[in-house]
């Protein structure tokens, strides 16, 4: 009895969020309305205007360009880690990636204001500059929406490479020799047999990571620039919407800029919820054995 | 007895310290059906795997002495075993098809791998036809490979397996999950396929062995026993141990 | 027919380009530790572990008081937390298997993908809104409502190592089920418990964002639960953000307390979870 009461704490905590959110942001979102609130573009603390498609913008983008960057590596490194490398390599860098999970976000924010900043600054940015693609156009300042990306796709590769490596684990060995079998070389039996029968338990995975890129805050807020704009440049400062509730919740000037930064925090909660069930159940599809990925 | 296609000399094998494999030599002629039988755990997989170069696959494998396939040591520099597995095809003890692609698909697995053109409808249809599989699965060849029962798996295994024309083929007790139909669909098999490639056949089945086979070769303790022609095999071994196996005394 | 030699050159093509992965993954790690160690460790003294922080412009000045809140939030932090969180492990692991259990499991799941910053937001909601002030007590519950989901399933993980037998053994003695599963599970699965606290203090400890709001900050000592208290990551993202050069020093130094501190629990929290589990 004791016990089930304690174990229904979770979900006692889950209400509570959920309540508490809807209590301090509802109203204002209720007010405005959900879709002008997220398609207005302006938000102007001094003439009481919130819209939060800057903040939507800024976390879709520094989000998607992490994900952009991370997924590959992360894929690469779990493929290196399970299929490639001898099992001693293995057992030896396990152990440096889950520090980098370990690593409090505001020492990666730290690093990423003093080292990726100034590097992306000069030489990065100039470099990508001569590409003349649009999303590399602007002043080479090194703070914006690509000094934020990378610094998160730093944060997700563990994210992402733990959980690929479990469920690369969960492909029978048989369809690794299958495709041996019939004269594949190494990298074709990953293609072929493991990375098809692995697909699902991957996007999940990547999934876990985007909501982790999502709601990351501390690092994003040291090196985005923190301007409530929407650029096309990757080199533009823009904004996120946990950086936008971490800068001005505490110093809010009235219950109006209170509300609105709470309805930003009511959209972000939404989103990364419906992303973690979502991965969730694709993960956990995967994990019950050999799921049937087929269709 | 025609050209030698497989000659084994001297083959030790381990998995870490276990000694798999203890000194084995013989030789498989062109065209015949060879059959490994003995009790669980003697060597039988690991002798087999040793001809495609799958053993080496294993963590902590290890392995001596030779292995010729058309006098060509397979460990000599200039094998590539990922061209020798093309030639020396494996069918494994229970039915792996690839569970993401269709049957279709399943069959020309291994001609995409290789980069073999040509065309694709006709040669599935042969490789089915061959491993018996065709006219229960023609109508729906784009279906999950998964929704086709243990049986017809394995069968659509060896199609996949003789798509790409191999000149050897190993089989690790293909017929252990089939019913007595589905077995003896491939042991006709088996007996066609003698006309054009060389076979070896693990098996538990001393009755499928006698049936199948031109030689049998009986392994027990990671060793040769004894090989020979499988009528002597079994009416006339000439080991106890051998005789005591096939009338069932032991294993 | 394609040619081997092309194959083999694909193949060791994404071979190399795996282990590049590799690379890519540890320079960043090693590019931060690298800086973390070598700035922070000039600035370290005594004076930094003892005294609070110095004004603008004048030299000295230390983190004493933001260690120390830290550690307070924290323990705040854990007697609300760790109750609740353990206890759900528990839970999960002796009775979680019906729908219920299903249902705890994977909303604890779920909720340890929730931002921290949203748990900022619920603990002010909860403790500043009402209280009027932020508080260490507001930033000990955000921190607790991070801790409770991680906790739970980390416990139930540990608590499932323990033998089925040693349960049964004790129920046949005629034990009642719910002291059987205190005394005898409790007692032999400690070790995992303590490992799965070490773990999530350590996260806690590393928290910024749910604080900013709740415990905000402060430059003198403080160790009433109705006041705004410092905090180390709360210092360093202070100090990192402002312009002065001798701050950012002392974020870096503060950065490397703060990693010797989370590192230290991890590491402890792994020798005890190997000593227990060979
Ligand atoms: N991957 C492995 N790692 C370690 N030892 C192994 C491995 N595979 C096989 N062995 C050992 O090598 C020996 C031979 O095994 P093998 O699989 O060749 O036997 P088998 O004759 O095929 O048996 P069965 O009839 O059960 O398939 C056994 O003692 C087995 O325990
Ligand atoms: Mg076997």
């Amino acid at each position: 009895m004791v016990l089930t009461v304690l174990g229904a704490a979770v979900l006692v905590v889950a209400a509570v969020i959920v309540a508490e959110l809807l209590r301090v942001g509802g109203p204002s979102l209720a007010q405005t309305g959900l879709w002008s609130f997220v398609k207005n573009s302006v938000w102007d603390v001094t003439r009481d205007v919130y819209g939060a498609l800057p903040f939507i913008y800024g976390t879709l983008v520094t989000s998607g360009v992490a994900l952009l960057l991370a997924l590959p590596v992360s894929v690469g490194l779990a493929l290196f880690l399970t299929e490639m490398a001898p099992p001693r390599v293995r057992s030896i860098v396990s152990f440096p990636i889950s520090l980098l999970a370990g690593i409090p976000s505001v020492v990666y924010g730290l690093w990423g204001l003093f080292v990726l900043v100034p590097l992306l600054r000069r030489p990065v940015e100039p470099l990508l500059a001569r590409t003349h693609l649009p999303i590399f156009t602007g002043a080479p300042i090194g703070l914006g929406y690509l000094a934020a990306g990378i610094v998160l796709a730093i944060m997700i590769l563990p994210t992402i490479t733990s959980i690929a490596i479990e469920v690369l684990r969960t492909v029978p060995g048989s369809l690794r020799e299958a495709a041996l079998a019939l004269g594949a070389t190494r990298w074709e039996a990953i293609r072929t047999a493991v990375l098809p029968y692995a697909r699902t338990g991957i996007i999940g995975a990547t999934m876990l990571g985007l909501g982790r890129a999502l709601g990351e805050t501390m690092a994003v807020t040291m090196v985005i620039g923190n301007s409530p704009t929407i650029r096309a440049s990757l080199f533009a400062p823009g904004y996120t919407l946990p950086a936008v509730i971490a800068n001005e919740f505490a110093e809010a000037s009235g219950a109006q800029q209170t509300g609105a930064l709470a309805a930003l925090g009511l959209l972000l909660f939404a989103v990364t919820v419906l992303l973690n069930i979502a991965a969730r159940l694709l993960v956990r599809a995967v994990r019950r054995g050999p799921a049937r990925v087929a269709a | 007895m025609n050209e030698t296609k497989i000659e084994v000399q001297k083959l030790n094998a381990w998995f870490k310290t276990t000694h798999a494999l203890k000194d084995v030599s013989l030789t498989v002629p062109k065209n015949t059906v060879l059959a490994i039988i003995g009790p669980s755990g003697c060597g039988k997989s690991t002798f087999v795997r040793c001809l495609n170069r799958m053993h080496e696959l294993v963590p902590g494998a290890r392995q001596s002495g030779k292995v010729l396939v058309d006098g060509q040591d397979l460990h000599a520099r200039r094998v590539d075993p990922v061209d020798l597995r093309r030639r020396v095809g494996m069918v494994f003890q229970r039915p792996n098809p690839f569970p993401t692609m269709s049957i279709f698909d399943n069959v020309v697995a291994g001609l995409r791998l290789n980069g073999i053109r040509g065309n694709y409808d006709e040669q599935v249809e042969k490789s089915l036809r061959q491993a018996a599989l065709w006219d229960e699965v023609k109508d729906r060849l784009q279906h999950s490979a998964l929704s086709l029962s243990g049986g017809q798996q394995q069968r659509l295994c060896i199609a996949r397996s003789l798509a790409i024309e191999p000149e050897v083929l190993l089989m690790d007790e293909p017929a252990s999950a089939l019913d007595p139909i589905a077995t003896a669909k491939i042991e006709e098999l088996i007996h066609d396929l003698r006309a054009t490639l060389t076979i070896v056949i693990v098996t538990h089945n001393m009755q499928q062995a006698a049936r199948v086979s031109d030689a049998t070769a009986f392994f027990y303790l990671g060793e040769l026993v004894e090989h020979g022609p499988t009528e002597e095999i079994f009416t006339n071994p000439r080991e106890p141990r051998t005789e005591d196996y096939v009338t069932g005394k032991f294993g | 027919m394609k040619s081997l030699g092309l194959r083999r050159g694909v193949n060791w093509a994404m071979t190399a380009l795996c282990a590049l992965a590799l690379l890519v993954a540890l320079v960043p790690l090693a590019s931060l530790l690298w800086l973390v160690i070598s700035r922070g460790l000039a600035g370290l003294s005594w004076d930094f572990f003892t005294s609070t922080p110095a004004p603008v412009g004048e030299s000295g000045g230390g983190v004493a008081n933001a260690i120390a809140g830290t550690l307070y939030i924290v323990g705040i932090a854990c007697l609300i937390g760790v109750p609740l969180g353990v206890g759900a492990g528990v839970y999960l692991a002796e009775r979680g298997d019906g729908p219920l259990g299903g249902a705890i499991r994977f909303t604890a799941e779920v909720l340890s993908g929730v931002p921290s910053i949203i748990i900022g937001i619920v603990a002010y909601a909860l403790v500043v809104l009402p209280m009027r002030r932020f508080s260490a007590l507001a930033g000990g519950v955000a921190l607790a409502v991070l801790m409770v989901p991680t906790l739970a399933r980390s416990t139930e993980e540990l608590v499932r190592l323990v033998p089925r037998s040693l349960r049964e053994a004790s129920l046949a003695l005629g034990v009642s089920e719910w002291r059987t599963s205190l005394s005898v599970v409790l007692r032999t699965a400690l070790g995992g418990i303590l490992t799965a606290i070490l773990l999530a203090v350590a996260r806690a400890a590393g928290e910024t964002a749910p604080l900013l709001f709740t415990a905000l900050n402060n430059q003198y000592w403080n160790l009433r639960a109705d006041q705004p208290t410092a905090s180390l990551t709360v210092q360093i993202y202070n100090y990192a953000v402002s312009p002065y050069q001798d701050w950012h020093d002392k974020a870096w130094s503060a950065a490397l307390v703060l990693l010797l501190l989370v590192g230290t629990l991890s590491l402890a929290a792994r020798l005890l979870a190997r000593n227990r589990f060979r």
